[in-house]
C-alpha cells in the first residue's frame, strides 16, 4: 500500500512526464495523489501501521527468515514449556516451538484477508458501479439482493455453511466470507458513484458522445474509488479477525494447517494454567487487524475529500 | 408518512421471505438423515420412521416444508420441535433473556461511554483529553472482538479476579465483561461520530448566536450543539442494535453463556436443524424490524427528512 501510494504520487511530481494512470489529465491526478500522499505523511497512525504492515507481510511471505525451528518438528517430551531462551514463546501441547508456529500462522491469515478483500473490491465495485450507473431495475435487483444478505448476520451464515463441509481450506473459508461481505463494498461504491455521476464533467463527456464504458473508466471510477479503497483496507482487518474467529470456533481452517485461530482454540482449554499460549497468537492477530484497520482509516481520511474538512 | 411505512413494509416482506428461505435451505440441505441419526444403533421400525417423517414433514418437497414451517411461525408462533420432541420455542424462551440482557448491557455501555467520550473530546478539542480519547478509539475500533474478549478475560478475569470469565451464575456482574466486549468497536464509532458532528455544530451560526446572547457554555453545548449532532448517532445506535445478534454468537461462545448466540452455535455443530432455523429466523426478524424502526425514528428526529 505504501509503495503504491509512493510510486503513484512520485511519478507526476518529477515533471510533466505522464505515467499510465495519469495520461490525459496529468495535472489533476498529480495534485489528487500528491495531496493524498502529503496528508498521509503527516498522519502518525499511517506511519505506524505502514511499518507494522511491512513487517507482517514479510513474515507472512518469508516465515523461514524469522523462524528459529521447523514448525512441524515437535517432541511430546517438551510439551507446554514456559517461554525460555531456546523457545522464545515456549512450546505448545504437542511440544512444537511456539514462536515458530505463530510466525508460520501469519501466511494463512494474510491469504484469507487478501483473497477476500481483493475479490469483494473487484466484485463489489463493479456491481455498485452498475447499480448506480444504470439505475432502474438493475439498481433495484442488486440493492434488494444486498438487503437480503445483510439480513443474515455474516458470522451466522459463515458458521452454517462452513459447518456443513467436511474438509475446509483457505479457499473455502475465503469463498464463504466473500459471499457474505460483498454487499458492503457494493453499497459503498454505489453511494460513491451517485455522488459524482451528476457532476458537470460527466454530463460534458456524455454530451461529447462518450459511451458508458469510456465515461465509467475515465471519469467515474477514478473519482469514486477513493473511499472504497480506504474501506477495503479496513475490511482486510475485519476479515482477518473473522477468519481467526471462525477457526477458533472450529468451523474455519483445520489441522494440520498452522493458523492463529487454531492456536487460540487449543490454548483456550489451558487458559488458567498456560495463559502465554493464548497471549502470543492473540498479540499477532490483534497487531495484524490493527495495522490494516488503521492503515485503511488513514487512507480513507486522505482519499475522501469530504472527511478532510473536519 | 403512512405511505412510507407501508412502502417499507412491502419492501421488507420479500427480503424476509428470501432470507429465511436461504437459511432454511442451507440448514435442511445439510447431508445426513436426521431420523436415522435419531434412532442411533437400535433399529427403528418402518412404521415409526414413517410417522416421524410425517410429523416433521420430511417427505414433502422442500418448498412445501418451508411454507408449512413459516406458516406455523407466523400464525401461532410455533417454531417447531427438536428431534428430541422439545418445542424450539421453549429453548428460545430460555436463551432469549440472556441474549437480551447482554445486548442491553452492551447497548447501554456504547451509548453512555461513547457519548461521554465524544462530548468530552469535542468540547475540549485538541486538549489532552481529546488526544487520549482519540488514541483509545483508534485502538478500540481496530482490535478484533475476539482479541478484546481474551484480553479482558485475561486481565480483569484471571489476573485481577474482578469479574467472572464464564457462565452467568453471578447474575448481572457476569454480563459486564461480555457486554463491554460486544460494545467495544461500536463505542469507538459512536464517540468518533459524535465528536466530529459536535465540533461541526459548535462552529455553526446558531451556536455563536446563543453564546453571544450570554448563554452558559454547558447550556449551549447540551441544548444547541448536541441536539443536532445526536441524530446520526441515534440512527447508528439503532442500526448497530440490529447487528448485535451476530456478535452475540462469538461473545456468548467465548464467555460460555447460555444465550441464543451460544445455543445456535452449539446447535449448528450438533446438526440440530430445527433449533438453528428457529433461532436464525428470529434473528432475521429482529434485524428487519429494528431496521424499519430506525428508519422511522430517523424521520421523526430530523424534520428535514420527509418520506412522502
Amino acid at each position: 500500500m505504501t509503495e503504491l501510494a509512493r510510486s503513484r504520487s512520485a511519478a507526476p511530481a518529477g515533471g510533466p512526464a505522464p505515467s499510465p494512470t495519469t495520461q490525459g489529465r496529468p495535472q489533476e491526478d498529480a495534485s489528487l495523489w500528491m495531496d493524498t500522499w502529503r496528508s498521509l505523511r503527516k498522519n502518525p497512525w499511517f506511519l505506524v501501521s505502514a511499518v507494522l504492515l511491512l513487517v507482517l507481510i514479510t513474515v507472512a511471505l518469508f516465515p523461514q527468515l524469522f523462524a528459529t525451528h521447523d514448525p512441524r518438528e515437535c517432541f511430546l517430551g517438551r510439551s507446554r514449556q514456559e517461554p525460555s531462551a531456546e523457545h522464545w514463546f515456549g512450546t505448545d501441547i504437542q511440544g512444537c516451538d511456539y514462536y515458530t508456529r505463530v510466525i508460520y500462522g501469519a501466511a494463512n491469515s494474510m491469504a484469507v484477508g487478501v483473497i477476500v478483500t481483493g475479490s469483494i473490491l473487484v466484485l463489489g465495485s463493479l456491481l455498485g458501479l452498475m447499480a448506480a450507473y444504470f439505475g432502474g431495475w438493475v439498481d433495484a435487483v442488486l440493492m434488494r439482493l444486498t438487503d437480503l444478505i445483510f439480513a443474515i448476520p455474516y458470522m451466522l451464515g459463515a458458521l452454517v455453511f462452513l459447518a456443513v463441509q467436511e474438509n475446509r481450506n483457505v479457499w473455502d473459508v475465503a469463498f464463504i466470507l466473500i459471499v457474505f461481505t460483498w454487499p458492503t463494498m457494493a453499497r459503498l461504491m454505489r453511494g460513491s458513484v451517485l455522488a459524482v455521476i451528476n457532476n458537470d464533467y460527466v454530463t460534458a463527456a456524455r454530451a461529447l458522445g462518450a459511451g458508458p464504458l469510456t465515461i465509467m473508466r475515465r471519469h467515474i471510477i477514478p473519482n469514486s474509488l477513493g473511499p472504497v479503497v480506504g474501506y477495503a483496507a479496513v475490511y482486510t482487518g475485519v476479515i482477518i479477525g473473522a477468519e481467526a474467529t471462525l477457526t477458533f470456533l472450529g468451523v474455519g481452517l483445520q489441522l494440520p494447517a498452522i493458523s492463529w485461530g487454531l492456536q487460540l482454540n487449543d490454548a483456550q482449554s489451558y487458559l488458567q494454567q498456560m495463559p502465554h499460549l493464548l497471549t502470543f497468537p492473540l498479540i499477532f492477530v490483534a497487531l495484524t487487524v490493527f495495522a490494516f484497520t488503521t492503515m485503511g482509516e488513514a487512507l480513507r481520511d486522505a482519499l475522501d475529500p469530504k472527511s478532510k474538512k473536519r | 408518512m403512512t405511505g412510507y411505512i407501508i412502502r417499507r413494509l412491502l419492501q421488507f416482506v420479500p427480503v424476509l421471505i428470501a432470507a429465511t428461505l436461504i437459511v432454511y435451505a442451507m440448514v435442511f440441505l445439510m447431508p445426513g438423515d436426521p431420523i436415522r441419526a435419531l434412532s442411533g444403533d437400535r433399529p427403528m421400525s418402518d412404521a415409526v420412521q414413517a410417522q416421524l417423517r410425517d410429523q416433521y414433514n420430511l417427505d414433502d418437497p422442500f418448498l412445501v416444508q418451508y411454507g408449512k414451517y413459516m406458516w406455523g411461525v407466523i400464525t401461532q408462533g410455533d417454531f417447531g420441535t427438536t428431534f428430541q420432541g422439545r418445542p424450539v420455542l421453549d429453548i428460545i424462551q430460555q436463551g432469549l433473556p440472556v441474549t437480551l440482557t447482554l445486548a442491553a448491557v452492551a447497548f447501554g455501555f456504547q451509548a453512555i461511554i461513547g457519548a461521554i467520550a465524544g462530548i468530552l473530546a469535542a468540547v475540549y478539542k485538541d486538549s489532552f483529553i481529546d488526544r487520549f480519547v482519540q488514541v483509545s478509539l483508534v485502538i478500540a475500533v481496530a482490535l478484533p472482538t475476539l482479541a478484546i474478549a481474551f484480553l479482558l478475560q485475561l486481565t480483569f478475569g484471571l489476573n485481577l479476579g474482578w469479574f467472572p470469565i464464564a457462565g452467568i451464575r453471578d447474575g448481572f456482574v457476569s454480563y459486564i465483561l461480555p457486554g463491554i466486549v460486544l460494545a467495544a468497536v461500536s463505542t469507538g464509532i459512536v464517540a468518533r461520530m459524535l465528536r466530529s458532528e459536535l465540533i461541526e455544530a459548535l462552529q455553526s451560526d446558531y451556536v455563536r448566536t446563543a453564546t453571544a446572547k450570554g448563554m452558559k457554555r454547558s447550556r449551549v453545548v447540551t441544548r444547541h450543539g448536541l441536539r443536532n449532532s445526536l441524530i446520526p448517532v441515534v440512527t447508528f445506535l439503532g442500526a448497530d442494535l440490529a447487528t448485535m445478534m451476530g456478535g452475540a454468537i462469538v461473545v456468548e461462545s467465548v464467555f460460555n453463556m447460555p444465550g441464543l448466540g451460544g445455543q445456535v452455535f452449539r446447535s449448528i455443530q450438533a446438526q440440530e436443524n430445527t433449533i438453528v432455523v428457529g433461532i436464525v429466523t428470529l434473528f432475521v426478524l429482529f434485524y428487519v424490524v429494528v431496521n424499519l424502526l430506525v428508519d422511522l425514528l430517523y424521520a421523526a428526529l430530523d424534520p428535514r427528512i420527509r418520506y412522502d
